[in-house]
């Protein structure tokens, strides 16, 4: 295989796998919209918010310390404990459920009815609030985030291609647990949607509030536990983004990686938000390996939404979102 | 009412510094996507000037006041911050922020306020025959590429022709800065210069280290902030790049950048102009008077760091330009104009610094009319992952003036043309 070629497969299959790390962020943007029609602005502060509790569990941390000290001439730090990784994000896991709970009893359940307008307010109000509340109870240093998993070059592959093509290829361990992850976490919320009572409530809320309602399901309940799926769902992108890159206030900023999956995938399908997020991730990584040096590189954010834009004009719908006929 | 208008009057009052102070806004950011790096640097800066008023009570008699305004690292907040403040009697500014400090040059030359942006900002303003409000000493930018290059001479017996370096950057303005004068050192030494920019916030770099880990350049310098260094490192650590031959400009060599790659950071250099460490006696003193007497502006994590360093260093130049500027005028409620000429007649020795417990923390500096750049000297330091501390690497190194000069020299014409400036100093 000549060089070029196998330097663009590499970065293609870098570009898929940095893809499904996208499709994490996109996940828990779908799941919120597809059953409420909510576009909420703050997935990408809830990923945040996630990662800084577990760090903050894990590692024993005493939330509100800051404040507690500057109030009380306190020099209160950690509880001293370190609990193991599963421990730590099961309890987070919890915190995202309670999170999901306060912000139905405390925000959605007065804006009802309201227009999506209104509601989308609501969620950047959300964003900015949990941003500076994340910030007051865990601080806002740069933390490690360790759960045990597996980063730096795969051996085996890097051996692999080496002796296939006397090249070896470049992939993440990272990135390889993160397209298990994401496999795993779409399994599930396919088999639950489809073979549990609330996930056919949620899918029947998810096509018609009203009709959902007159057969007596619970929209609020609805809403608690579609908030809770998103909290875990950023809970585990916050987990592979903040391995990368230690968890730190600007793992908000992810939201922004995941706009152009959701406009190409649809905003309201999960199989869309993989795809898409593979299509953004392959095509920015060819694109930049192939234009990027003739144009003075740097083109991957700026490109992603140029191809979104693309398959727009074809698909206004998003490749697998639903088309929406409204009739005069 | 009454009551009400009047206990907002003394909250006001109170909030407010009395005229007689010394105010010196912190144009500091403690929330955003880059408040990792803000507090520290926030924190050091403020400590210090409390030290001064614990321990000094003030300089030269007067109280200093540290007014805090939040930026969150954004140029518009920084300029209303500037515009907020300035009429509180602000004797100078220091945004921690190239983005604000742009925009604030055409303001503080109109308001006559000096502005302080030890190794940021405009690197031009080192002319002072142009930028005549405007300070950058001990070193900027181009220094800096200048310095990592003279490292790398140094390392390879003084010839690096034929070799491969590439810079990583922010792109960014603050990213770009130092592309001109790589291009000129290439072209002195025979070196190739590889330009691979990285786009805000730089969480994704995989495309980059792919090329490095294809092409395998010799050595990589990092022009970078915030999320980006970090990310950087932990690509150079997957990609199994050399640690020793990978350096990182002052901004991009903090604790914060190397902690999240753990031990595989370990031999990261990071350029910087003055220590880092709590090992100066200038710490026995925050500790008595300020940490101890519960009046720290952090949570006691950062002292000695990198950042905080910084931000004490830019606060100990500050002060001394105060000083300064209270000698010449010969009384210590200086204004803004004074304190001006105070940044433009210091003269901090070496002697000076070990007084003020910091020896050999930084170079000397002797400013001038024309020289508001200072000396352009920094130190390499390595990162020692198990310590987790920073190492000095070399010497203080001078960066290439036969290169950098003409660089400043023109590009300060351009901007004085373009605004219409007459030189001054003549």
């Amino acid at each position: 295989m000549p060089e070029q070629m196998l330097f663009a497969t590499e970065a293609a299959l870098n570009g898929l796998m940095a893809g499904v790390m996208y499709s994490l962020v996109a996940l828990g943007f779908v799941l919120i919209f597809k059953a409420s029609g909510i576009f909420n602005y703050a997935q990408g502060v809830m990923a945040l918010f996630a990662a800084l509790t577990l760090v903050g569990i894990q590692t024993g941390q005493i939330p509100f310390s800051h404040l507690i000290n500057a109030i009380f001439g306190t020099d209160l730090h950690h509880f001293g404990w370190e609990l193991p990784a599963i421990v730590a994000i099961v309890l987070t896991g919890l915190v995202m459920i309670l999170l999901a709970v306060l912000i139905e009893r405390i925000v959605l359940k007065h804006l009802i009815n309201q227009e999506p307008i209104i509601l989308f307010m609501a969620t950047i109000g959300l964003a900015y609030f949990l941003e500076g509340f994340g910030d007051l109870m865990w601080g806002s240093d740069i933390k490690k985030l360790d759960v045990g998993l597996p980063q730096g070059i795969n051996e085996t592959i890097d051996r692999v291609t080496y002796d296939a093509f006397g090249y070896g290829f470049f992939i993440d361990n990272l990135d390889i647990v993160a397209t298990v992850v994401a496999g795993l976490l779409v399994l599930t919320l396919s088999l639950f949607s489809q073979y549990t009572k609330y996930g056919r409530a949620l899918r029947a809320v998810a096509d018609d509030h009203q009709a959902a309602l007159s057969v007596g399901i619970s929209l609020r309940f609805i809403w608690i536990l579609v908030w809770s799926i998103a909290g875990i769902v950023a809970l585990v992108a916050g987990i592979m983004w903040g391995a990368k890159s230690g968890v730190q206030f600007s793992l908000s900023l992810i939201a922004l990686k995941a706009l152009p999956v959701l406009m190409l995938g649809g905003f309201t399908s999960i199989p869309g938000a993989i795809v898409g997020g593979l299509i953004i991730g392959m095509g920015e990584k060819l694109f930049e390996f192939f234009v990027g040096p003739m144009i003075g590189g740097a083109t991957e954010n700026w490109f992603a939404y140029v191809l979104a834009l693309v398959f727009l004009v074809f698909r206004p719908q998003g490749l697998f979102g639903e088309r929406i006929i409204e009739r005069v | 009412m009454k009551k009400t208008l009047t206990a907002i009057a003394l909250a006001i009052g109170l909030a407010t510094p009395a005229m007689a102070d010394l105010m010196i806004p912190n144009l500091s950011y403690r929330t955003g996507p880059y408040a990792a790096n803000g507090v520290p640097y926030a924190d050091g800066f403020t400590d210090y000037f409390t030290l001064l008023n614990e321990r000094d009570g003030g300089i030269g008699g007067e109280k200093v006041v540290v007014t805090e305004c939040e930026t969150a690292y954004n140029t518009e907040k920084g300029v209303e911050c500037y515009e907020a403040t300035k009429g509180q009697g602000a004797l100078v500014y220091n945004p921690l922020s190239t983005g604000i400090t742009y925009q604030l040059i055409p303001k503080v030359t109109a308001d006559n306020i000096p502005l302080y942006t030890p190794g940021y900002g405009r690197t031009s303003a080192a002319n002072g025959k142009v930028f005549a409000n405007v300070f950058n000493y001990p070193a900027n930018y181009w220094d800096g590429a200048s310095i990592i290059i003279k490292d790398i001479l140094n390392r390879n017996g003084g010839d690096i022709s034929g070799k491969k370096i590439a810079l990583v950057y922010h792109n960014s303005a603050y990213g770009k800065e130092p592309i001109r004068t790589l291009e000129e050192l290439a072209k002195k030494h025979g070196f190739e210069l590889t330009l691979l920019p990285v786009d805000h916030p730089g969480q994704e770099q995989k495309s980059q280290w792919l090329q490095i880990r294809r092409e395998r350049p010799d050595y990589v310098i990092m022009y970078g902030w915030g999320v980006m260094n970090a990310v950087a490192i932990q690509e150079a650590v997957n990609i199994r790049y050399p640690m020793d031959q990978f350096y990182g400009i002052w901004w991009s060599g903090s604790e914060n950048d190397v902690l999240p790659a753990g031990e595989g950071a370990n031999g990261y250099r990071m350029i910087s102009f003055h220590g880092t460490g709590s090992d100066y006696p200038v710490y026995q003193d925050l500790k008595k008077y300020v940490y101890d007497a519960g009046k720290a502006a952090g949570d006691g994590s950062n002292p000695g760091n990198v950042l905080y360093s910084r931000g004490m260093y830019a606060a100990m130049v500050i002060a001394e330009a105060i000083r300064t500027a209270q000698e010449l005028a010969g009384h210590s409620n200086v204004t803004p104009a004074e304190v001006r000429d105070g940044f433009e007649a210091l003269n901090l020795t070496e002697e000076r610094l070990a007084e003020l417990g910091l020896p050999g923390f930084s170079q000397p500096i002797q400013a001038s009319c024309e020289d508001h750049g200072g000396p352009g000297t920094a130190m390499i330091f390595q990162w020692d992952a198990a310590a987790k501390k920073w190492n000095p690497a070399s010497d203080w190194l001078a960066s290439d003036s036969e290169i950098i000069d003409p660089l400043i020299a023109e590009d300060s014409a351009a901007f004085a043309a373009e605004n219409g400036i007459a030189e001054r100093c003549n």
